[in-house]
């Protein structure tokens, strides 16, 4: 990265050495390059294959220089600069043999410029006026035509080895940023270029698609195919994931046409995913929702889509819908009372949005029913974290994990999920030193840089733990000072996880105890150390105990409130944790400032003028049931997709069908919203103001960079408008009004101010305006005062295998999707990479089943079926299958475990028992007991139906003719398979 | 996995060529540390054991030695001794060299070129010839010269040449 010196500073500090560039004194820190040196001087030298970010490589040799003393010309991207250098970098000899390079580099270069769409900033051409080189030259210079292929194969870039300079900076990023390795340099002379492993089309190879090398290269080899030069840029924050990629998104007529990272962001340095950087598109995409609608009378309220839009709903003016929904709400309030209405609010929306939503529940409807889809990723965390520290949130920072020495991933493919950050940490390990362990029972990614891998079986995590500690203590690795001093309750634990020795552990677990001590060895050794987990963890009936026994663990070893060390849950979506701490959750106000609390209550109503209801609201999770019981009539969904999210799908829509009423408010006609009867256009995150918190509480300006379609509008302001209608109004001008009333009510919020976070970004707590943020927590202690250990017991999963579900089933999402697809489905590039659901399963339970890839398959848990293709990989071990989320028509929540952690009440969807058969097996079977049978235990079946010595015979040598002419005409895959499966039977 | 589509014992038999391989794979890396120096002995020692150096093997080295696939690759086709596909059962040398090439050897190679359907450096796709162009052979007087798995062919045209391989160079 580059440093930045100041030029002409008077008085010299230590680690400075001064130089002579061109006869000017220049200062410059000690360890930086002659280039590096210059340029931080205001002194231009061309350079094609320097980048600040990149290992110098030295390749391009335009940056030359003469360096007194030094014989030659040196380059100066790759020398060292020393105190008291003398360097001219504008000589005559300097230009000549800048321009002989240029001039090679030229004719190597095929193309025509003016057809290029880099020309606009191409490096290439930029130097070679700068050398004095013009048009015409270029031209002339070009030899001949060999021409390369072009890859298109990509859907968001195109890769031309013809414009390619080899300046190999593409290479580098990819392997020193992205730390993917997907191209790299092959061939030598005339065909040498950059291309994957075979020469493959980039798509085929294992490129992830991040664009880190488009971003990098200075010609027009690499290029964005959709892109276009915006007219203007405005700095804003990635919707997606929790990472909280900083972002400029490029604006031209009022559309987005480009995004690029921001290098001084601080969670990102400039690095985004595929998501980040090409899934912009939706926000354009001709669905959006540009008016409010209103649901046809007498057109049921049916889950999936059934018919075309016009023909269940009717467009609205604004007035109407909101007047609609007004008297609606008040009705069921004087009804039935304020506690039959609930609401979702979304970690998609602005801080703001989600504290006007939950004031808008609390204060104009009068319940405490407000949750979110929190609930179903970290309400565990948020639990057990309060628990063992008395906070939820992530204790430490990114910045931290710069200096972390050993890195504990487990229940997060982070690579996927969190790719910014999944880059970082293979950086930290490939680069820097770090080491790292992974528990994961899947063969994730990360795996593959790991010292110790612990592919642990699904649902044993406690387990797992509370056996690295017995080693640890067993070996008296433990911190003794840190728990003598900062912890409490130690002895419990301490005599519970007595019992875990290494070989109990191997039995749950699946884990060789060899790796379990090597991995407890590494953890209690490591003098700084963190630990980084997702929905692996929290998404259990255990959930809470499995983040309690990660809080066990660092705390064991001293791990917390130091610079490098700390509990890290891995939020998932963009504002999750902003969510949360605005308190749309159903127990507490913003700042987890609890509603049963009568002192802080009694702010609350000073604060908004008005009484507050003391009781607790229900849970996400507990919606479904309390509709069903009748208990809540009418639900008001904001940005959320309960239809697809919620486990166990079936339950979830017929609770949403016997809704009295529902609203949805979102960008979308999500799958939820079709069975709304009303719906209001939502802004996207691009057309609005306001800020998101990242995963480590980092606070960051969401900026609007175009209108929004038609009559949609910010989500705070349609809450606002309709409390209006309500006879209450809450009366904000603008999004900063509202984090003005934030942070005078919630003080771990107290310091934020819009005015703050024009340049910059804070992290809570930052409770006064002259406090500049925290970047770890418990520094001098926990939230609570004294860590607390808990005693945790392994409990099983609340679903096993059994004879007719022999598989386990466990969720999740891929690196190229969002969610339930909302808007990554609606984004061209992420859609093209990865179209379609699947089911991932090894290729030793594809072998059993007979599956081959591709194949279509049902997978049927207890509470439903859906069919899907078979991808057969060995990233899932035997007896393990996965499935991504997000999409409705293979919804693998139709599968889910809606079984809830007691506590946090959130669902197991990593856990679930199903099977799964051929499609057309399933089908054909379904009508023909005997062909089921077969299929299931053909030696059985014979013995069990009477066929004759003919029929047997034709069975048992698999005459496949035969067979049709008494089971019927059999479709081609099944009779394929069938062949197979009879050949393998030991009859 | 299982394909449905081959047979049975061809089946059998690819499975077993693998593990035969895989076996043969390990051993040789097995006398290495897993530096990423020992990359091109490595490749040397996989082509010398195998002809070529086959796809899953440069995977499984590039594992082997915590390197990214492509670097292998990379390193693969910058070196000429290495090749990644298997000779073709007859290998036919063009040589151009400075007295063949005035005699008019690249026309002589652009006819085999077009008869084989291959450039030269490739394998014909059911491993039948492997066309290689050569520096001087030393047979200058015979110039054009083309050899034919080791034979010479002296005083070539691109006539001939066509004859040769449609007589089937052998
Ligand atoms: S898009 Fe990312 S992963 Fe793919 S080649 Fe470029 S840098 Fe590598
Ligand atoms: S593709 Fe671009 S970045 Fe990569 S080597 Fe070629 S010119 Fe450089
Ligand atoms: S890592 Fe997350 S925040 Fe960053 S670009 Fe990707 S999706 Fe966006
Ligand atoms: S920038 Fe120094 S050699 Fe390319
Ligand atoms: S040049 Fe061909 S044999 Fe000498």
């Amino acid at each position: 990265m580059s440093t930045s010196a100041p030029t002409e500073v008077k008085e010299r500090k230590m680690d400075t050495i001064k130089l002579t560039i061109n006869g000017r004194d220049v200062i410059a820190k000690t360890g930086v390059t002659v280039l590096e040196a210059a340029l931080n001087a205001g002194i231009y030298i061309p350079t094609l294959c320097y980048d600040p970010d990149l290992k110098p490589y030295g390749g391009c040799r335009l940056c030359v220089v003469e360096i007194e003393g030094m014989r030659g010309l040196v380059s100066s991207c790759t020398t060292p600069a020393t105190d008291g250098t003398v360097v001219h970098t504008e000589t005559e000899r300097v230009n000549r043999s800048r321009r002989i390079t240029m001039k090679l580099i030229i004719a190597n270069h095929h193309g025509d410029c003016l057809t290029c769409a880099k020309n606009q900033d191409c490096e290439l051409l930029k130097i070679a006026r700068y050398l004095g080189i013009e048009q015409e030259h270029i031209d002339r210079l070009r030899k001949g035509t060999q021409v390369l292929p072009v890859d298109k194969s990509h859907p968001a870039f195109i890769r031309d080895p013809n414009k390619c300079i080899l300046c190999g900076k593409c290479v580098r990023a990819c392997h020193e940023i992205a730390v993917v390795g997907a191209i790299d340099l092959a061939f030598r002379g005339n065909s040498a270029k950059v291309t994957t492993f075979g020469d493959e089309p980039i798509v085929e190879s294992i490129c992830k698609s991040c664009g880190e090398c488009v971003a990098r290269c200075p010609t027009g080899a690499l290029m964005p195919k959709w892109e276009k030069p915006p007219a203007k840029e405005v700095k804003t924050v990635c919707p997606y994931c929790g990472v909280g990629c900083s972002i400029y998104l490029g604006v031209r007529d009022n559309k987005i046409v480009s995004v690029r990272g921001d290098s001084e962001g601080p969670a990102n340095k400039g690095s985004l995913c595929v998501k980040g950087r090409w899934g912009y598109d939706f926000i354009n995409h001709p669905e959006r929702l540009t008016t409010p609608l209103i649901r046809i009378p007498d057109v049921a309220r049916q889950a999936g889509h059934n018919g075309r839009v016009q023909e269940i709903f009717r467009e609205a003016k604004w007035d109407e819908a909101l007047e609609l929904v007004a008297n609606k709400l008040f009705e069921l309030r004087q009804n039935y009372g304020a506690d039959s209405i609930a609401a979702l609010s979304s970690a998609k929306c602005t801080n703001e949005d989600n504290y006007v939503m939950q004031k808008f529940v609390r204060a104009v409807i009068g319940t405490n029913n407000i949750d979110h889809c929190a609930r179903l990723c970290h309400a565990s965390t948020v639990v057990g974290g309060i628990a063992a520290f008395g906070q939820g949130a992530m204790s430490n920072s990114y910045s931290d994990f710069e200096k972390t020495e050993l890195f504990f991933v487990i229940g997060s493919n982070t690579t996927e999920c969190h790719p910014v950050l999944g880059s970082l940490i293979k950086r930290r390990v490939k680069f820097g030193g770090a080491k790292l362990i992974v528990a994961d029972p899947r063969s994730i990614e990360l795996g593959e840089y790991a010292a110790v891998r612990l592919p642990h079986n699904p649902g044993t995590d406690v387990a797992l733990l509370n056996g690295i500690m017995h080693v640890i203590i067993r070996d008296g690795l433990e911190d003794k000072e840190f728990i003598q001093e900062r912890t409490e309750a130690f002895e419990d634990m301490r005599q519970l996880v007595e019992r875990y020795t290494p070989e109990a552990v191997e039995a749950i677990t699946g884990v060789p105890q060899a790796d379990l001590e090597a991995a407890a060895r590494l953890f209690g050794e490591a003098r700084s150390a963190c630990i980084l987990y997702g929905m692996g963890i929290t998404q259990h009936t255990t959930g809470t105990d499995n983040v309690k026994s990660i809080a066990n663990l660092l705390l064991l070893t001293g791990n917390m409130g130091r610079e490098g060390t700390g509990f890290s849950p891995l939020r998932g979506q963009n504002n999750v944790q902003g969510a949360c701490d605005m308190g749309a959750l159903p127990n507490v106000y913003p700042g987890y400032q609890r509603v049963d609390d009568p002192a802080v209550r009694t702010k609350f109503e000073t604060a908004w003028g008005c009484k507050l209801s003391d009781r607790p609201g229900v849970t996400t999770t507990e919606i479904a049931n309390a509709i069903l019981g009748g208990d809540i009539r009418g639900l008001y969904v904001m940005g959320e997709n309960p239809v697809l999210s919620e486990p166990h799908l079936e339950h979830t829509r017929q609770a949403l069908e016997r809704l009295e009423f529902l609203v949805v408010q979102d960008i979308f006609l999500s799958e939820t919203a079709w069975m709304a009867d009303v719906v209001f256009p939502a802004a996207a995150y691009a057309e609005k103001d306001g800020t998101f918190t990242n995963t480590e509480r980092r606070i960051q300006r969401v900026r609007q960079a175009i209108l929004p379609p038609g009559e949609a509008k910010p989500d705070w302001e349609i809450i606002s408008t309709l409390a209006e209608k309500i006879g209450q109004p809450l009366c904000y001008q603008n999004a900063s009004q509202i984090m003005e009333e934030i942070a005078s009510l919630t003080p771990i919020y107290g310091g934020v101010h819009f005015n703050r976070l024009d340049n910059d970004s804070l992290q809570w707590p930052c409770p006064d305006a002259l406090h500049p943020g925290t970047s770890f927590l418990y520094r001098d202690g926990f939230a609570r005062g004294r860590g607390k250990f808990h005693a945790v017991d392994y409990v099983p999963p609340a679903e096993s295998i059994s004879k007719g579900y022999p598989l386990v089933l466990t969720t999740g999402r891929v690196l190229e999707h969002w969610h339930t697809g909302t808007m990554s489905r609606r984004s061209n590039v992420l859609n093209e990479l990865y179209p379609n659901g699947v089911v991932e399963m090894s290729p030793d339970d594809a072998t059993k089943l007979g599956l081959i890839e591709g194949d279509l398959v049902v997978v049927a848990s207890k509470r439903g079926r859906v069919e899907t293709p078979v991808h057969i990989t060995e990233k899932s071990p035997p007896g393990l299958v996965f499935m991504p989320f997000h999409w409705r028509e293979a919804a693998a929540n139709i599968l889910t475990n809606d079984a809830l952690d007691p506590v946090a009440k959130i669902p197991e969807y990593k856990v679930s028992a199903v099977n799964a058969v051929l499609a057309v097996l399933d089908r054909a079977s379904q009508d023909n007991a005997f062909l089921a049978r077969l299929a299931e235990n053909p030696a059985e079946a014979l013995k069990e139906y009477e066929v004759t010595a003919e029929e047997k015979a034709a069975l048992m040598s698999g005459d496949i003719r035969k067979i049709e002419s008494w089971l019927g005409k059999l479709d081609e895959r099944l009779k394929t398979w069938l062949m197979l499966r009879l050949s393998q039977e030991k009859w | 996995m299982v394909n449905p589509s081959i047979a049975q014992d061809t089946q059998v038999l690819l499975q077993e060529q693998e593990r035969t391989s895989e076996k043969q794979l390990k051993e040789i890396l097995s006398s290495y540390q897993g530096k990423k120096e020992e990359l091109i002995p490595i490749l040397q020692q996989v082509q010398q054991a195998f002809g070529y150096l086959p796809e899953p093997m440069m995977k499984k080295i590039a594992k082997f030695l915590k390197l990214p696939e492509s670097t292998i690759f990379g390193v693969s086709t910058f070196y000429a001794q290495f090749k990644l596909v298997p000779s073709g059962r007859n290998i036919i040398r063009v040589c151009r060299g400075t007295a063949c090439h005035v005699r008019g050897s690249a026309e002589i190679l652009g006819e085999v070129e077009k008869q084989l359907g291959i450039k030269a450096g490739e394998t014909t796709p059911g491993l039948e010839y492997s066309l290689e162009t050569i520096a001087c052979f030393g047979s200058c007087a015979l110039a054009p010269v083309v050899v034919t798995n080791g034979k010479v062919h002296g005083r070539m045209t691109a006539p001939k040449a066509r004859e040769m391989l449609k007589k089937g160079a052998h």
